[in-house]
């Protein structure tokens, strides 16, 4: 090791300034002023994440006179055919309301009726949690003051490659790379919170374009890569995350916008299928069906709609999230008024956004590895969407602090320490190699092919054995200069999630949760031997295995008649409208 | 095995007229996610220089000249 390598010391380290991050830094620092506390961004936390250009609303508010924790909590669980940590889903609904209240606070405009309460829509099957945000494009800048007057350094353009640990399996250090210069980063550290986002450059976008994800494509599964290696325990990772999006466009239908002012999802009659488009994997497989059948293909139909209902969703879905879809429709000629849209499923991911795989945490925000948190769409609580990243990122923030104050971890393995230097530089002194994005294509070329649903066992072992040779040849990557070593540290992990897909989707020998693991070859749901967690981790001998976790026993009891609300969402025919 | 460039069509397109990228301005080069605008050394003017655009707009909308426009890239247009 050379200069290159510089050593810091923070109290609290939170990797990724997205959603999560951010409300997790503010957190940690009001909680305990004294300490020190790095907020470390791969890009620049004034415009990063899932959220850089804004969010068009809330789609899981939990507000008094709308809807309850305790019905929240249902709602999800059968959502998500009943394998869920319903503590952890309650300590987020319970949380959710007072989260609105502070970030309203702070500035973010929620929609709201005359007489002052909030707008709140019905989207879900059940209940009501959909709250508008029209000038929701100014999040980030709000988040960025909050991040100021709490005093949270930040360090942007540093990409985390590694967590070490002390002699005794705590968190102790985190490796980082500069993704502008050669210089490499050891930051001893008492705790860690990984805020990394999903994993959304696992599949490739229908469009062929790499860059083209429904997740913003720094989200390259840095975190759920750094958490295995570090001992950490991955959930349900074969609940791939797969969304309804824009034929070509990676931006959503909207369901969450256009449904509650009259839109819908439509085959290639202008039929309504499904009853309910929020975003499930019951949903998914409707979609599924409908889009490869001799109806398809599925398209949002709106052109039903006046003139001025039309002109608010154009006004919300142009200028929010994704504001160039605008820009995309008038380029091929689609108006809303005149023409459906053309949709299609997105590639695969890990996302506890919209589904419910994810580094495993508890209702504490608490990983499997002492002193590693994590919190928003790498984690595992399922469809917790932007404000359940905020709900735990704070509550990661708090149990941090709190986990500090009684005990510190030891210093980080010297060792590990030169591993990491050398994988970290290994890219730069390849001159004859081959170049980051055209490993990173073929991996996700064939994680299309072979992990893509419906899931067949054997396509999932040639898929693996594919993968290991691409293993073998990750030392052969070469960078050009720091922007590509980014991209071939963003191969490596890509690399591992594509393993971690396989594995996990080879170890549930079930159907489970519609189209995310729908296994052609074990074609039924098995509550009898497969109604558990299942969790993937690194054991002592290195290998990647899994293990079943059983779901806690309910606190909010799920009634015989709820329970299979979610398996009957199809409209059968005469009954469309 | 040995590397060669193909050429490929860009979406962000910068208005060299426009962009203050010379007297010091970096907003864009700051503010995108996937780090893919650089200063381009034969004009002084900001530019892609790597083809991996989530075509997001944060460059377009923060550029305090208006010099920078976003294009669909041409895959998926």
């Amino acid at each position: 090791m050379d200069d290159s390598l510089q050593r810091i010391e923070y109290d609290l380290v939170v990797i990724g300034g997205g959603t999560a991050g951010p409300m997790a830094a503010v957190t940690a620092k009001l909680r305990n002023p004294a300490l020190k506390v790095l907020l470390l961004e791969k890009a620049d936390v004034h415009r990063s994440g899932a959220i850089c250009m804004g969010m068009d609303g809330l789609n899981n508010a939990v507000i008094p006179g709308h809807a309850t924790p305790e019905q929240y909590v249902r709602e999800i669980t059968v959502a998500n055919d009943g394998i869920v940590e319903q503590s952890s889903l309650l300590a987020y609904a319970e949380r959710s309301s007072g989260m609105i209240r502070q970030l309203d606070g702070w500035g973010v405009q929620f929609q709201k009726t005359g007489s002052g309460d909030y707008d709140v829509r019905k989207v879900h099957h059940l209940g009501e949690y959909v709250l508008p945000m029209p000038q929701g494009h100014n999040v980030k800048k709000i988040l960025y003051r909050q991040l100021k007057r709490a005093r949270v350094e930040i360090e942007n353009r540093y990409q985390a490659t590694r967590l070490l640990k002390d002699a005794d399996g705590r968190i102790a250090g985190v490796f980082a790379v500069s993704t502008r210069t050669e210089q490499t980063l050891l930051i001893k550290t008492g705790a860690v919170i990984l805020a990394t986002g999903a994993a959304g450059r696992l599949g490739l976008p229908a469009s062929g374009y790499l860059f083209g994800t429904y997740e913003n494509p720094t989200n390259s599964g840095d975190g759920h890569a750094m958490a295995y290696h570090a001992g950490a325990e991955l959930a349900n990772l074969e609940c791939f995350q797969i969304n309804p999006l824009i034929k070509d466009y990676n931006g959503p239908a909207c369901a969450y916008v256009t449904s509650p002012l009259g839109g819908y999802t439509a085959n290639a009659h202008g039929q309504r299928f499904i009853r309910c488009d929020y975003w499930s994997g019951q949903m998914m497989l409707e979609f599924h069906h409908e889009l490869e059948g001799g109806n398809g293909p599925v398209f949002l139909k709106l052109d039903h709609l006046a003139e001025d209902t039309i002109a608010e969703i154009e006004r919300v879905l142009h200028t929010n999230e994704r504001p160039s879809r605008g820009r995309f429709h008038e380029r091929r000629g689609t108006d809303y008024r005149e023409q459906m849209v053309e949709m299609h499923i997105s590639e695969i991911g890990f996302c506890s956004g919209h589904s419910a795989s994810g580094i495993w945490i508890d209702r504490h925000g608490r990983t499997t590895v002492p002193g590693l948190y994590a919190a928003g769409d790498a984690a595992s609580v399922p469809h917790n969407y932007m404000l359940g990243a905020f709900v735990y990122g704070a509550i990661c923030g708090e149990s941090a602090i709190d986990d500090l104050a009684a005990g510190r971890a030891g210093t980080p393995d010297e060792d590990e320490i030169a591993a990491e230097f050398e994988r970290a530089n290994q890219a730069l002194r390849v001159a004859d190699g081959i170049p980051p994005g055209q490993m990173e294509y073929k991996i996700r070329r064939l994680v299309n092919d072979y992990l893509q649903p419906p899931k067949i066992t054997r396509k999932m072992q040639i898929g693996l054995e594919r993968f290991e040779e691409i293993r073998e040849e990750l030392p052969g990557l070469s960078a050009a200069d720091p922007h590509e070593r980014l991209r071939a540290l963003e191969v490596h992990s890509i690399l591992d999630c594509a393993e971690m897909a396989a594995r996990a989707s080879l170890y549930r020998q079930e159907s489970r949760w519609g189209l995310y693991h729908l296994r052609v070859d074990h074609p039924q749901r098995d509550d009898d031997n497969w109604f558990a967690h299942s969790m993937l981790y690194k054991d002592a001998q290195g290998r990647m295995v899994s293990r079943k976790r059983p779901v806690e026993p309910y606190v909010i009891p799920i009634e015989e008649r709820e329970r299979d609300a979610y398996r009957r969402l199809r409209v059968e025919v005469g009954a469309a409208h | 095995m040995p590397i060669t460039v193909n050429r490929v069509s860009v979406p962000v397109v910068v208005d060299d007229e426009k962009c203050i990228a010379d007297k010091g301005c970096r907003v864009c080069i700051e503010v995108c996610p996937l780090d893919v605008l650089r200063i381009n050394p034969a004009s002084g003017k900001a530019h892609m220089r790597y083809d991996e655009c989530w075509y997001c707009l944060p460059c377009e909308k923060d550029c305090p000249t208006g010099a920078v426009t976003v294009n669909i890239p041409y895959l998926l247009r």
